[in-house]
C-alpha cells in the first residue's frame, strides 16, 4: 500500500496536468478488464480442447483468433472517442451496404442468405452492424440533447430498425434481435422516457401474435414450440434441447471431470463446441464450473458498467453502456437457450464458442470499451 | 459530444437507468443460474439431476453381452471334431438405416444383395429396431462392411461351430444351430457341458453405436468345456471309407458300423451311410442326420445264434460236442417250414453256427426254455437303453410272452420277433468277447474301464468265440470276414425286411457281427448293409467284407499283435502307441 502510494506520488509529481494516468492507461490499456478477457479466453479454451473432441485444429484456430480479437482490441483503443463518434457512420451505412447486397447475391447456407463471399474469405456483414450499430446510435444520440426529442427518436428507431430488419430478412432473427437490443440500449441509457418504454412494450404485446401469424418463419415458429415441449420431437427439433439439457443436468454439482463427459464425447450433444458449448462445461465441471464462468462474465460486465459510468462524455457513457448490456445480453440469450428457457437461436457463447467472426467482434467492442475507459479526463 | 445549452438537458445518464440496468442483470442470470442448477443439483424436482445423469447413461451406457466360447469335439486322440471360429455378424437399425437411403447401393453391393432386395428387407422390419443383415461373416468381410461406416449398422461378435471331419462323423458329432445351441448329436446331448455361459459388460457407445470403452464387467464368460470323444478318427474315417465304398457297391439303401473297444467299453468308430456335411446343411434330407447305429432298429436274424447256443450251454442239457440231425435240411413246425441252404446231415453245436442251420437251432431251441433264451439276449443288454446318453438313442425291443407258440420259441431264437440297435448287437457280441462280462458302452473317452458285470459264464463265453471262429474259416457263412494273421469271430446275418405286408421277400438287410483277435478280442464290430438291391444280400457277402476291411486296417493301426501267424514268420513290434490309443 505504502509503496503504491509512494509510486502515485512520484509520478503525479512527475507527469503534471495527466496526473492519474498510468503508463498503462496511455496506450489505452483497461488493465483489469484485460486480464479478465485472458482469463476468459483460458477457460474457453480449457473447455474448447474437451467439447471438440480433442481436436488441435480447434484450439490452434481458436488461439489464433483470440489472438487476433486482442490484436483488434488493442488497436481499436487506440482510436479516441471523438474519432470513434465522428466517424461512426462509415462503418454503419458500409454495413448496411453490404447487408442489402447480401440479400442479392448472398451465400446460401441452410436456407438462408447470411454470407457474403468475397473470394477469399467468407464474413456475415451483420456482424458489422452488431457494433457498428450501437456505435451510430450512440454517435448520433451523444451530439444531441438528452432526453431526446420525440423528432431524434424517431429517427434513431430508424437508425436501430433499418439494420434490424434487413438482417432480420436474411433471414436472422436471433442477430436481428440482438442488434436491435444493442440499439435500444443506447436510446434507453440516452434518456428515453419511460412512458415510450411502457408503449414499446405493449405495442411487442400486441404485435407477438402478428409476428407469429406472419412474419415467423415456419422453422422460427417450431423454434419456440419446441421450447414449449421438447418431447414432441425427439428426434428432430427436440433433439438439441434434450441432449443439452441432460448434459447439464447429469454434470451435478462438480461435474463428471474434463473429458468425461459422455454427453458431449460420445456426439450425442450437437454443435458442442460451438453454440452449445456451455453444456459442456456444465457436464465436465458442474454447476461449479457454471458458477465459475457465470463470475468471470459478471466480473467483465461489472468493469463496463463501470467504464460506463465514468465515462467522459456522453457518446461515451452510451457507447459503454450498449457494448456492456449487448454482452450480457449475447451471455443470457445462449445460456438460456442451451438450458431450455429461450429457444433455440444462434447466439454463440462470447469468447468460449469456437468461431472467429464472434470473437473479432467482441473484441472490437471491448477495444471501443478501452478506448473510453482511457480517454484524458478533460479539464472541468 | 453534447453541448449543453440548457440547463434541463441530461449530462449524465441518470442513475435509475443504471439501476434499472443493473437489477436486470443481476436477476436474469440468477433465474438462468436458478434453472441450471435445478437442473443440476436441486434434489426433488421433477425433471432434476438424478432423471438426467439416469438419462445421460441410458443414452451411452448398455449391457453388451461376452459370446462364451462353446467347448472343443476332439476325438479320442485330440483331433478336432468340432470346433468354433469367431465370426461376425451385422445387424442394423431399421430405423437409421433406411433413412439413409444413399449408403443402401455399396452396403447391398458387400451383402451380395440387390439394392432392391435389401430395401424391401428394410421396409420389412420398418418398425422394428433390429434386424439381421448378415450372420456369420468371417471378420475380414465383416469389416470392410463396417469400414463404410454406415449408421445403423452394427456388429456383434459370435461364434460359428465348424466341423473338419465333415460327413465323417457327422451323425454322431451333430451339429449346432445358428445360435450356437446342439441340435442334433453329441452337440445336443453334451449341450450343457460345450457351451459355456456369456458374461455381459458395460459399455460405453457413442451416437454410432460403436463402443467407446467398457466400464465394468458385470460377469465375466464362462467358456464351454472341451470333451473328448470316444471314437478315434483314423478308425472312423477308415470304416466311413469302407461303408461307403460297400454300399455303393451294393447298390445299397443304408448302412451302418460301430465298433466297440472290448476291454472299455467305448465306441471307437461308428459311421452310417448316406450321410451329410455338417458345414453346410443346405437341402440335407433329415434322414441322412439320423445316426442309425442307436436310433434305427432291426431285428438280429441269425447273429442271435450264438446267443441262443449260450442258453444252450447254460441248460446244461446240451454240451458243445452234442450232435443235432438235421437231416433231411428243412423242418415243419406249426405249418411252417423252417430250411437249410442245404441238407447239412448231422451237427455238433459249433456246426450248427457254422452253417447257420436254422433246423439245428430249431431242435436245440425246443429243448429249450423260451424264457431262458430270452433272459440270456436280455443280460447282454438287448431290450434296454444303452445309456449313451445320444439323442433318439433307442432301448430296442425284447418282447415278453406269457404264452411262446413254437414258432414264436424259434422266430426268436433266430433273431426274429425281437429287434436291437446295431449299438446293442456290439454290446451283446462285446459280452462274448469279454468272457462274458458286460462293461457299459461310451461314446466319450474314458479313463479308466468302467467295472463290467458278469452275465455270462466265462467258459461258456469261451467256447462260444472258438465256435465263432469256424465262421469265418473255410466252409463257414462268414469267410469273407477273415483277416490274414488274425483270428476272427463272428456271425453272418441275413433277415428280411419288414414292409408295410409283412416281411419282404425280395429284400434284406445283410449284417455281421464279429471280433477280434478271436482268442483275446479287442474290437467288436457290427456292420449293417440295409437293403442291397444287387446280386449279393447275405450278410456273409455284403458286410463281412466291410469287417474285414476295416479290423484289418484297425488292427494294424493299433498295433494288435497277430495271434494267427504262420510258422516262422517273425513280426518285430515296435511300440509306438500314442496316449488315447485303445489299450
Amino acid at each position: 500500500m505504502l509503496q503504491t502510494e509512494y509510486v502515485r506520488r512520484l509520478h503525479t509529481g512527475a507527469s503534471g496536468i495527466y496526473s492519474d494516468r498510468s503508463g498503462w492507461q496511455k496506450i489505452h490499456v483497461d488493465i483489469p478488464l484485460v486480464l479478465l478477457l485472458m482469463a476468459l479466453a483460458a477457460v474457453g479454451l480449457v473447455v474448447l480442447w474437451s467439447a471438440s473432441g480433442q481436436s488441435a485444429y480447434y484450439v490452434k484456430r481458436q488461439g489464433i483468433f483470440l489472438g487476433l480479437g486482442f490484436l483488434v482490441m488493442l488497436t481499436a483503443a487506440q482510436f479516441s472517442p471523438r474519432i470513434l463518434q465522428r466517424w461512426a457512420f462509415i462503418p454503419y451505412f458500409t454495413g448496411i451496404l453490404l447487408l442489402v447486397a447480401v440479400l442479392f447475391h448472398g451465400a446460401d447456407a441452410k436456407g438462408a442468405q447470411r454470407w457474403l463471399d468475397l473470394g477469399f474469405f467468407r464474413f456475415q456483414p451483420s456482424e458489422i452492424l452488431r457494433v457498428a450499430s450501437p456505435l451510430m446510435l450512440a454517435s448520433y444520440l451523444g451530439r444531441r440533447h438528452l432526453p431526446p426529442s420525440v423528432k431524434h427518436m424517431l429517427i434513431a428507431l430508424l437508425l436501430i430498425a433499418l439494420p434490424a430488419v434487413l438482417v432480420g430478412l436474411e433471414p436472422d432473427l436471433g442477430t436481428a434481435l440482438l442488434i436491435f437490443a444493442a440499439g435500444f440500449f443506447v436510446l434507453f441509457l440516452g434518456g428515453l422516457d419511460w412512458r415510450y418504454l411502457c408503449g414499446a412494450v405493449l405495442g411487442a404485446m400486441v404485435a407477438a401474435p402478428v409476428f407469429w401469424f406472419f412474419l415467423l418463419r415456419e422453422y422460427q415458429k417450431q423454434r419456440i414450440m419446441t421450447l414449449l415441449d421438447p418431447q414432441a420431437d425427439k428426434l428432430g427439433a427436440g433433439w438439441n434441447i434434450i441432449q443439452s439439457t441432460t448434459a447439464i443436468g447429469s454434470g451435478g454439482l462438480d461435474g463428471k471431470g474434463w473429458i468425461q463427459g459422455t454427453q458431449s464425447q460420445l456426439d450425442f450433444l450437437p454443435e458442442s463446441h460451438t453454440d452449445f458449448i456451455i453444456a459442456v462445461l456444465a457436464e465436465e465441471f458442474g454447476l461449479v464450473g457454471v458458477v465459475v464462468l457465470l463470475s468471470l462474465y459478471l466480473l467483465i460486465i461489472s468493469r463496463g458498467v463501470l467504464i460506463s459510468l465514468r465515462a467522459q462524455s456522453m457518446f461515451g457513457r452510451l457507447l459503454a453502456g450498449s457494448i456492456t448490456l449487448t454482452f450480457f445480453v449475447y451471455i443470457f440469450v445462449n445460456m438460456g437457450m442451451v438450458s431450455g428457457i429461450l429457444p433455440v437461436v444462434g447466439v454463440p457463447l462470447p469468447m468460449v464458442s469456437y468461431g472467429g467472426t464472434s470473437i473479432v467482434t467482441l473484441m472490437l467492442g471491448f477495444g471501443m470499451l478501452m478506448s473510453i475507459s482511457t480517454e484524458k479526463k478533460r479539464p472541468g | 459530444m453534447s453541448k449543453s445549452r440548457a440547463t434541463n438537458h441530461l449530462l449524465v445518464i441518470p442513475r435509475w437507468r443504471y439501476a434499472l440496468v443493473l437489477l436486470v442483470m443481476a436477476l436474469l442470470p440468477a433465474v438462468v443460474l436458478k434453472h441450471v442448477a435445478g437442473l443440476q443439483v436441486i434434489a426433488g424436482t421433477d425433471h432434476g439431476y438424478r432423471f438426467l445423469q439416469g438419462q445421460g447413461n441410458a443414452r451411452t451406457v448398455r449391457t453388451e453381452s461376452i459370446p462364451a466360447y462353446r467347448g472343443l469335439l476332439t476325438d479320442r486322440r485330440g483331433e478336432p471334431l468340432a470346433v468354433s471360429t469367431p465370426v461376425v455378424t451385422l445387424w442394423a437399425n431399421p430405423q437409421i438405416l433406411s433413412n439413409s437411403a444413399s449408403d443402401l447401393a455399396p452396403l447391398a453391393t458387400l451383402l451380395d444383395l440387390g439394392v432392391r432386395q435389401l430395401k424391401e428387407r428394410l421396409a420389412r422390419y420398418g418398425g422394428k429396431e433390429f434386424m439381421y443383415l448378415a450372420r456369420h461373416l468371417t471378420p475380414r468381410e465383416a469389416s470392410k462392411i463396417l469400414d463404410l461406416d454406415i449408421p445403423g449398422v452394427y456388429s456383434q461378435q459370435e461364434y460359428k461351430r465348424f466341423y473338419p471331419s465333415g460327413e465323417v462323423a457327422s451323425q454322431l458329432v451333430g451339429f449346432t444351430d445358428i445360435d450356437d445351441r446342439g441340435q442334433e448329436g453329441l452337440e445336443l446331448a453334451y449341450d450343457d457341458w460345450l457351451s459355456g455361459v456369456s458374461g455381459a459388460k458395460r459399455v460405453v457407445k457413442d451416437l454410432k453405436g460403436r463402443t467407446i470403452k467398457d466400464v465394468g464387467l458385470i460377469r465375466s464368460e464362462k467358456p464351454g468345456r472341451d470333451l473328448a470323444l470316444s471314437i478315434d478318427l483314423r478308425l472312423q474315417y477308415l470304416a466311413y471309407r469302407e461303408l461307403k465304398a460297400a454300399i455303393n457297391r451294393y447298390q445299397a439303401a443304408s448302412g451302418s458300423l460301430v465298433m466297440l473297444d472290448v476291454r472299455t467299453g467305448e465306441v471307437l468308430a461308428m459311421v452310417n451311410q448316406p450321410s451329410f456335411n455338417p458345414n453346410d446343411r443346405t437341402g440335407v434330407d433329415t434322414a441322412a442326420m439320423r445316426n442309425r447305429t442307436v436310433t434305427d432298429l432291426l431285428e438280429p436274424g441269425s447273429t442271435m445264434k450264438p446267443l441262443t447256443v449260450v442258453a444252450a450251454l447254460e441248460s446244461g442239457k446240451f454240451t458243445p460236442e452234442s450232435v443235432i440231425d438235421t437231416n433231411p435240411g428243412y423242418i415243419w413246425l406249426d405249418g411252417k417250414t423252417f430250411q437249410d441252404h442245404s441238407n447239412y446231415g448231422k451237427l455238433d453245436l459249433t456246426g450248427i453256427l457254422t452253417k447257420s442251420s436254422q433246423v439245428g437251432i430249431t431242435k436245440l431251441v425246443m429243448e429249450l426254455s423260451p424264457e431262458h433264451v430270452r433272459d440270456v439276449f436280455e443280460r447282454t443288454g438287448l431290450g434296454q437303453s444303452p445309456g449313451t446318453g445320444f439323442p433318439g438313442e433307442s432301448p430296442g425291443n425284447l418282447p415278453e410272452h406269457r404264452r411262446w407258440r413254437p414258432v414264436e420259441r424259434v422266430t426268436f431264437a433266430f433273431g426274429y420277433g425281437l429287434s436291437v440297435t446295431p449299438l446293442q448287437l456290439a454290446m451283446a457280441y462285446s459280452v462274448l468277447a469279454n468272457d462274458g462280462v458286460r462293461i457299459p458302452v461310451s461314446l466319450t473317452r474314458v479313463e479308466e474301464a468302467p467295472p463290467g458285470e458278469p452275465v455270462l459264464d466265462a467258459a461258456i463265453a469261451r467256447r462260444i468265440r472258438q465256435m465263432l471262429i469256424t465262421v469265418t474259416e473255410p466252409g463257414g457263412t462268414g469267410t469273407r470276414a477273415a483277416i490274414p494273421a488274425y483270428t476272427v469271430a463272428g456271425k453272418t446275418g441275413t433277415v428280411h425286411k419288414v414292409g408295410k405286408m409283412g416281411y419282404e421277400k425280395h429284400r434284406y438287410r445283410g449284417i455281421f457281427a464279429g471280433m477280434v483277435p478271436a482268442e483275446n478280442p479287442r474290437l467288436v464290430t457290427v456292420v449293417v448293409i440295409d437293403d442291397p438291391r444287387g446280386d449279393d444280400y447275405y450278410g456273409g457277402l455284403v458286410a463281412a467284407p466291410v469287417f474285414a476291411k476295416v479290423n484289418a486296417d484297425a488292427l494294424r493301426l493299433l498295433r494288435i499283435s497277430p495271434d494267427s501267424l504262420p510258422e516262422n514268420q517273425v513280426v518285430e513290434h515296435r511300440d509306438r502307441r500314442r496316449p488315447g490309443d485303445p489299450t
